[in-house]
């Protein structure tokens, strides 16, 4: 009795997850599809299979390969996050060992104060590296007379804003690595007579070079997909992310958006299991 | 000698994070709270004044909208609890090892994918011509079409959507380091599904519950696109009202008042919450 009553809760159980499952997939489903319905609308009936979202180039049905201006946001996406990626790796990187490595007053605050950019609404760090750029700019140009032109908002102030909190991700990825690291290895190394460049090259950042590759991925899709920080910071350059809003909120939305959700789907999609097997490859050996 | 080169390394490794949290971080808020704090009065000449947030104050559509935030976004966070708490414990507990990773990354996927295209699917299922509506006239349920979206419930539901990740990865971390053998002991003393669950599991969870529901809690309180693409243009979400602001109004002081006062509310509320679950920030969420 109580065996029945068991396996009835875990079949129900097990109905409950396979729900949440289809709750997660649903959307994803819905706007990866209708990139492939031959219709004006992403919307059913289902009107036939097409590749025109992607890859025609005349209107009114314009392929995301042919949209200039789809193209230029997917450019600047793509900038903007391999700057962010590469700064916010560097700069995590020596998070990690100042954090494992070294001992120093007030560690454990230091510590906190590293996580606080993750909490912090997105707008809000938007909003006040704003302010403090466009301060900063004025008074510069006031007294000096001159435009500082990286921190008016554009590329540069954008790269800044992901920056700020990215780099939190990206310390706290390659801080847990570190502290797997056996530091008997780098003694060895040293009394095998190495020098302390020589140790960290051929020891030390080989070990942690999958936790540094997996955090920088991580850190360029996080890049390419934000858009609260972004939206307070573009200038005319806008990324994919925003070109993406403004049509779907003023244009009113055709196939091609979902032609480019597909796109970035299967590619983020893509680059997150490289990151897995990069890792998974590292703890096997 | 030694002792110089440890010196050095801590200053050339304190170097970027120093300038990273002063530069992005400290001084930015400091800069936001000081512009908060004046007021125009003519052209290009400012005064010291509370007038922003007194001008909040006085506006009932402001601190409604305030509270509207607040309010909505702790019910997001207890519904992202309760939903994913069984999924979690699933993973955790009950998925055999080789599914156990599957789902594990099953439930990151969106996570990967940019809460644009969420919003743009829950806009394409659920609008008046959407899959969902279509769908139940095909079938016969509803004879006219129905437009789902632009009421709070959904925005509810698809803010759930973006955010429940947050709240099952620090749950199944958690929840993976508890030791089968302490449900076990609580079932041979005699106790049943429910008092296990209230008595060893959701303490020994706690740090994982406490950490992932500021982390769910902030990000909905500071979320942007999905109220606004979910709700329309009246959902009345906090960020819009800063958007509106700074953006629309070209009013940087108020809405750098406002954006302070978002982030103060918030973290008042994370700070209540850290107090009546005995927890502490460095516990749960800088928990290494």
């Amino acid at each position: 009795m109580a065996q029945k009553r068991n396996s009835a809760f875990l079949l129900g159980y097990r109905l409950y997850v396979l729900a949440f499952f289809v709750f997660l997939a649903a959307p994803l489903l819905a706007a990866g599809t209708f990139a492939f319905n031959d219709s004006l609308f992403p919307a059913l009936p289902w009107q036939g299979f097409t590749l025109d979202w992607f890859f025609n180039n005349t209107e009114p049905k314009l392929g995301m390969f042919h949209d200039r201006r789809l193209l230029r946001g997917l450019y600047y996406s793509f900038v903007i996050a391999t700057m962010v990626a590469l700064l916010s790796v560097l700069v995590g990187t020596c998070n990690a060992f100042l954090f494992v490595r070294v001992e120093f007053p007030y560690k454990n605050f230091f510590y906190i104060l590293m996580v606080v950019p993750l909490v912090i609404p997105g707008v809000i760090l938007g909003i006040s590296i704003l302010v403090l750029a466009s301060t900063v700019a004025n008074g510069v140009e006031e007294t000096f007379n001159y435009e500082i032109e990286f921190l008016r908002p554009g590329i540069s102030l954008v790269v800044l804003g992901q920056f700020s909190f990215i780099t939190t991700i990206t310390s706290l990825v390659i801080t847990a690595r570190l502290r797997k690291f056996d530091e008997t290895l780098e003694e060895a190394a040293f009394n095998l007579g190495a020098r302390r460049a020589r140790v960290l090259r051929t020891v030390t950042l080989p070990f942690l070079w999958p936790a540094m590759f997996a955090a920088g991925i991580v850190a360029f899709l996080v890049s390419f997909e934000n858009f609260n920080t972004t939206l307070f910071l573009v200038g005319s350059e806008a990324p994919l992310t925003i070109t993406m809003f403004d049509r779907m909120v003023k244009v009113g939305s055709t196939p091609v958006l979902n032609a480019v959700s597909f796109f970035l789907m299967v590619g983020s999609g893509l680059l997150a299991l490289l990151s897995i097997l990069v890792q998974r490859d590292e703890t096997e050996a | 000698m030694k002792k110089d080169i440890t010196r050095l390394s801590f200053i050339l490794l304190f170097a970027p994070f120093a300038l990273w949290i002063i530069l992005l971080i400290i001084l930015p808020h400091i800069g936001m709270v000081i512009i908060s704090l004046r007021e125009k009065v003519a052209p290009r000449i400012y005064e010291f004044s509370f007038a922003n947030y007194v001008d909040f104050m006085q506006e009932p559509i402001y601190w409604n909208t305030l509270l509207r935030t607040g309010s909505m976004s702790l019910l997001v966070t207890v519904l992202a609890l309760i939903i994913g708490f069984p999924i979690a414990y699933y993973i955790a507990k009950i998925a055999g090892k080789r599914s156990k990773g599957a789902l594990f990354l099953l439930c990151l996927i969106p996570l990967w994918v940019s809460d644009l295209i969420r919003a743009f699917g829950w806009i394409l299922l659920l609008r008046e011509t959407g899959v969902v509506s279509t769908a139940l006239q095909k079938t016969g349920l509803v004879s006219q079409p129905i437009e789902f979206l632009y009421n709070d419930a959904t925005v509810i539901m698809g803010l759930v959507y973006t955010v429940i990740l947050f709240m099952i990865v620090p749950l199944v971390s958690t929840l993976d380091g508890m030791d089968d053998a302490m449900v076990e002991a609580g079932y041979n003393l005699g106790g049943n599904g429910s008092t296990v669950l209230r008595r060893i599991i959701i303490p020994y969870a706690m740090p994982g519950i406490v950490s992932g529901c500021i982390v769910v809690f902030m990000l909905t309180a500071g979320s942007y696109l999905t109220p606004i693409l979910l709700g329309g243009k009246n959902s009345s979400w906090f960020t819009e009202q800063i958007y509106e602001q700074f953006i629309s109004r070209y009013n940087w002081e108020s809405g750098a008042a406002f954006g302070f006062l978002l982030l103060f509310f918030t973290s008042i509320v994370v700070w209540l919450g850290l107090k009546l679950s005995g927890q502490t920030l460095s516990s749960t969420v800088a928990k290494s």
